[in-house]
């Protein structure tokens, strides 16, 4: 662990570090690649939709012999549509009829107890129509359209308005890969699992938050100093607060990932393990995106200021001229990842 | 308290990290005290959790209005039914469309099912209608008693002034009385009913005026001067329907108003103080849907129960319209009724024109009749009528499976996390253990305490947000952790690098948990049950995080820094500056360079 620890104080140094902004368009095409991958799983796979969106009905029942074979066949012929079952890990089973209404759901459950040899009373029968995953759909988009329009508004306040912007992108960046997965492995897509994805609007964006915030004080009086370019700046901030992210990632992720081995491991399905899953790849595709695609894209944007521009000719005019003065260039700074701590003005404190 | 930052001096409040722990302490003490004197020690919990009642409801196509059950009259319906539901202080109550034609309530166990499935189920069409005649609601009694209204009634129609009233008769109903004198059942049965029709002469100006907005009555022609006995089977059917109307029976009630139409004249029962009493009543007037809002309240002058109504512009003018009318009228036809799923819940009389849209009630209202008559009158105007298809009680067994999962998921969760800060940050993680088990006992206790107070319900997502909290918590402490490890890693000793870290930890804590915050909050409120109450169990512990940090954290690690283990960088204590690669306070050469890096001398 303390190898960690010392990676932290190298990172934190600047003795070593990956140059994350210099080879952008790698993680650019890597993201723009799964991006790809995502939209032509959605659009050739679809989104296997759970119950809730078709409508249909949910039975549980109570710990039960009867083979989960047998359970498939006793419901499909009780209701006359399809059925899946699992075995749940309490030695109940979970019966998901699509397409059953709830005139006739009170029959099938009679028909599922004698065939089962449980008590029917014992079953607990859910029974949705289609119009409510609808209803929290359409929720959700409104939820993510106030709430990305409000983050917006926020970060371009707390922030600037190329951080929010970044953000934003890196946002949609984790959706989209978080559906993509979903299609592509086709995990079943419940009210569960857009809870999970509305949570991951604010989990991947806390990430991406800490790491703006080092750069937003790493280039503090940016302009003041002719050393580093501000691509350098962002780079030095990311390797610093890479031990952080990591942190925070991994403890974020600890939880979730508890729940979605009890939730799958245990209860086979239902709202724990929906809400978990999502926010398990939201989680991952989160932190992904505030490292290599939030900050870049930044630094983007930041580039094309000209004071901005003014400030890398500067450096590079200065750099020339050590250059060409000979001596003492190559270990000190020059073109090599920077390797001087950027934080808190440190322009004064050098001596 | 974290005092604000004053000025550009980094140190906040590390002066006085006692006075920021007894805070926490006094509120957690007081949470929980507080819980444990009103009992609330568990929080309540959600009806996936705990069981409850699940109320099937199933839209009735009206006669004539074969389109009324469409998305936009369902979603109406869902709205008004779920503010009634949740009126009664039953929050976490579930109250969703299913299919075509369904509404699903779900209501939690621990509240009050039978109130909540009674404004559940009653809810439906609300309607003002003129009252044409009033009877005692119980059987056609053999004594001519007329207009028998007993005592109980707080409004004038008591007496038997029924009798020599001319213009009530020009009501369509009035028309058709003159065939009903000739049923001798009638005439024994109300007196108020058959006068105003037996000796009409034909009503004055009012006349003409009342036949306009009679609209669609049918009847509407029937006016005429000529009393033509029955000419009108229809009425004659009603006056019969009235003599034999028994109210006190409860399935003549029900049958009495089932299947008008609004703009058809009814016969209705009703209560009277505790009495039944029995309606003639004209065609709709104003619709419930007219009503933009109504209360009980105290009317200070006269210390007495009142209903406020508000109506929408629509609906003033047409209350103004009835009322105008009426005013003219003596008892009891000076009265409108309002009258919820054929049901009479009210008649109160008119003495003057009523415009501008305000209007109150007024007379012998308790505060609970007052406020109910308030709720149905606001929440009453469903645009369709609903009966009770199933009542479903939820099993328990599977909720508590899944809670106790939950627990479990958590608990794993926590010793993951636990594990992996110990693993990391040696004696530091002790601060955070505890700072968590700070936090865990102040969500633990708020959540207990909303039960009571707001119907706060945990449910399953609630659970699960909870669990997911944990990440958000320990993140905070992180940030700070790896503050103070740099600052240490710039040759700080330990004392300085606490206060030197703490504002700009601060502000990343702040930045980002607002963000959460402001994801939560959203989710909150645009979306609707279950996901509820994950949004509010995360936004919850997003502030408490904040507190916990602010509150504890900070001191604790203020505190802390004074001790020998901490400060000397005891190798245990996570703060080791060897190990954290801390330089040494004066220049030193790295890399080999033999040169004094110029520019990365950072020490102060």
């Amino acid at each position: 662990m303390s190898k960690l620890g010392d990676l932290g104080a190298k990172l934190y140094r600047g003795e070593v570090g990956y140059d994350f902004v210099g080879k952008r368009f790698l993680w650019y095409g890597v993201s723009i690649l799964i991006t790809i991958t995502a939209i032509v799983a959605l659009a050739v796979q679809g989104l296997n939709m759970g119950i809730e969106f078709k409508g249909g009905a949910v039975f549980t029942t109570p710990k039960t012999t009867v083979s989960v074979a047998h359970a498939t066949e006793s419901a499909e012929k009780a209701s006359g549509h399809d059925a899946i079952v699992q075995q749940l890990g309490n030695g109940g089973l979970r019966i998901q009829i699509s397409g059953l209404d709830t005139d006739d759901a009170a029959s099938v459950k009679k028909q599922l107890g004698t065939d089962l040899k449980v008590d029917a009373a014992q079953i607990n029968a859910d029974l949705v129509g289609p119009s409510w995953g609808e209803e929290i759909a359409n929720k959700a988009w409104t939820g993510l359209g106030v709430f990305m329009v409000l983050v917006v508004i926020y970060l371009a306040i707390a922030f600037e308005w190329r951080m929010a912007v970044a953000a934003l992108i890196a946002l949609i960046h984790d959706l989209t890969i978080t559906v993509g997965v979903y299609a592509l492995v086709g995990f079943e897509v419940t009210p569960g699992t857009v809870i999970g994805l509305l949570t991951i609007l604010g989990y991947s964006l806390y990430d991406t938050v800490v790491v703006f915030d080092g750069l937003k004080e790493g280039s503090k009086d940016i302009t003041k100093q002719t050393r580093y370019t501000f691509s350098e700046i962002a780079n030095r901030s990311i390797n610093g607060t890479l031990v952080r992210s990591i942190n925070t990632t991994v403890v974020a992720l600890l939880p979730v990932a508890g729940l979605l081995f009890i939730g799958g491991g245990f209860l086979g399905a239902g709202m724990l393990n929906d809400i978990s899953l999502s926010l398990f790849v939201g989680l991952a595709a989160g932190a992904y995106s505030s490292i290599f695609i939030a900050t870049p894209l930044v630094v983007d944007l930041k580039e094309r200021e000209p004071a901005m521009k003014a400030l890398t000719k500067r450096v590079l005019a200065k750099r020339a001229s050590a250059a060409a003065k000979g001596e003492d260039a190559e270990g000190a700074d020059g073109d090599d990842t920077p390797q001087v701590v950027a934080q808190g003005g440190q322009g004064r404190r050098r001596r | 308290m974290a005092a604000p930052k004053k000025g550009r001096r980094p140190t906040g409040a590390q002066g006085r990290p006692g006075r920021a722990l007894a805070i926490i302490l006094i509120a957690m003490v007081a949470l929980t005290a507080g819980m444990f004197l009103t009992k609330q020690t568990t929080p309540r919990l959600g009806i996936d959790l705990a069981g409850g009642t699940s109320i099937t409801l199933k839209a009735k196509s009206e006669p004539g209005k074969p389109d009324a059950v469409n998305e936009t009259n369902m979603n109406t319906a869902v709205g008004i039914i779920e503010r009634r539901v949740n009126g009664l202080g039953v929050s976490e109550a579930e109250v969703q469309t299913q299919g075509r034609d369904h509404i699903i309530v779900n209501i939690p166990k621990g509240t009050n099912e039978q109130q909540a499935r009674d404004q559940v189920g009653t809810t439906a069409q609300l309607y003002f209608r003129p009252v044409l005649a009033f009877a005692d609601g119980a059987p056609a009694a053999p004594e001519p008693k007329p207009s028998t209204s007993t005592g109980a009634s707080p409004s004038p129609s008591a007496s038997g002034s029924g009798a020599p009233k001319p213009e009530g008769s020009s009501k369509p109903s009035a028309s058709a009385t003159p065939s009903s004198s000739a049923t001798s059942q009638g005439r024994v049965l109300s007196e108020a009913l058959k006068a105003p029709g037996t000796p009409t002469p034909s009503p004055s100006a009012s006349e003409s005026k009342k036949a306009d907005d009679s609209k669609a009555t049918p009847s509407a022609s029937a006016p005429a001067p000529a009393p033509t006995p029955s000419a009108d089977p229809a009425l004659a059917n009603l006056q019969t329907k009235f003599a034999t109307l028994d109210c006190t029976k409860e399935d003549q009630r029900a049958a009495a108003g089932q299947g008008v139409k609004p703009e058809d004249p009814m016969v209705a029962c009703g209560q009277r103080g505790n009495q039944w009493g029995k309606w003639i009543l004209g065609p709709a007037q104003v619709a419930g849907t007219d009503v933009k809002d109504a209360k009980g309240v105290i009317d200070q002058q006269r210390g007495q129960w009142i209903v406020t109504m508000q109506f929408t512009d629509k609906g003033a003018d047409k209350f103004a319209k009835i009322t105008g009318e009426l005013a003219t009228k003596q008892s009891p036809q000076n009265q409108f009724a309002i009258v919820l799923d054929g049901e009479v819940i009210s008649d109160p009389s008119v003495s003057q024109a009523l415009t501008g849209g305000n209007a109150e009630i007024s007379g012998g209202f308790t505060q609970q009749s007052a406020q109910d008559l308030g709720n149905m009158l606001s929440y009453g105007a469903l645009p369709l009528s609903f009966q009770e298809d199933s009542v479903t009680t939820v099993t328990a067994a599977l909720g508590g499976e899944q809670l106790k999962a939950g627990l479990i998921a958590g608990a794993i969760g926590l010793a993951l996390v636990v594990i992996y800060l110990l693993v990391y940050y040696r004696g530091l993680a002790f601060i955070a253990i505890v700072s968590l088990l700070v936090s865990a006992i102040l969500t633990y206790t708020i959540m207990a305490l909303l039960g009571k107070g707001i119907g706060f319900a945990l449910n399953l997502p609630a659970v699960c947000g909870a669990i997911v909290a944990i990440g958000i918590t320990a993140d905070s402490f992180i940030v700070y952790f790896e503050r103070i490890r740099d600052e240490i890693r710039e040759g700080r000793t330990l004392r300085p690098a606490v206060e030197r870290a703490w504002p700009r930890a601060r502000r990343t804590i702040l930045v980002s948990d607002f963000v959460s915050f402001l994801a939560a909050a959203v989710l909150f409120v645009v979306t609707v049950g279950k996901v509820r109450g994950f949004a509010f169990t995360l936004g919850l512990t997003t502030l408490l995080d904040v507190a916990v940090v602010f509150l504890f954290t900070k001191p604790v690690m203020t505190l802390l820094a004074r001790t020998k283990f901490f400060s000397s960088g005891h190798p245990w204590s996570g703060l080791d500056p060897k190990r954290l690669g801390a330089k040494p306070p004066l220049r030193r050469s790295r890399r080999g360079a033999p040169v004094p890096a110029p520019v990365d001398a950072k020490e102060a």
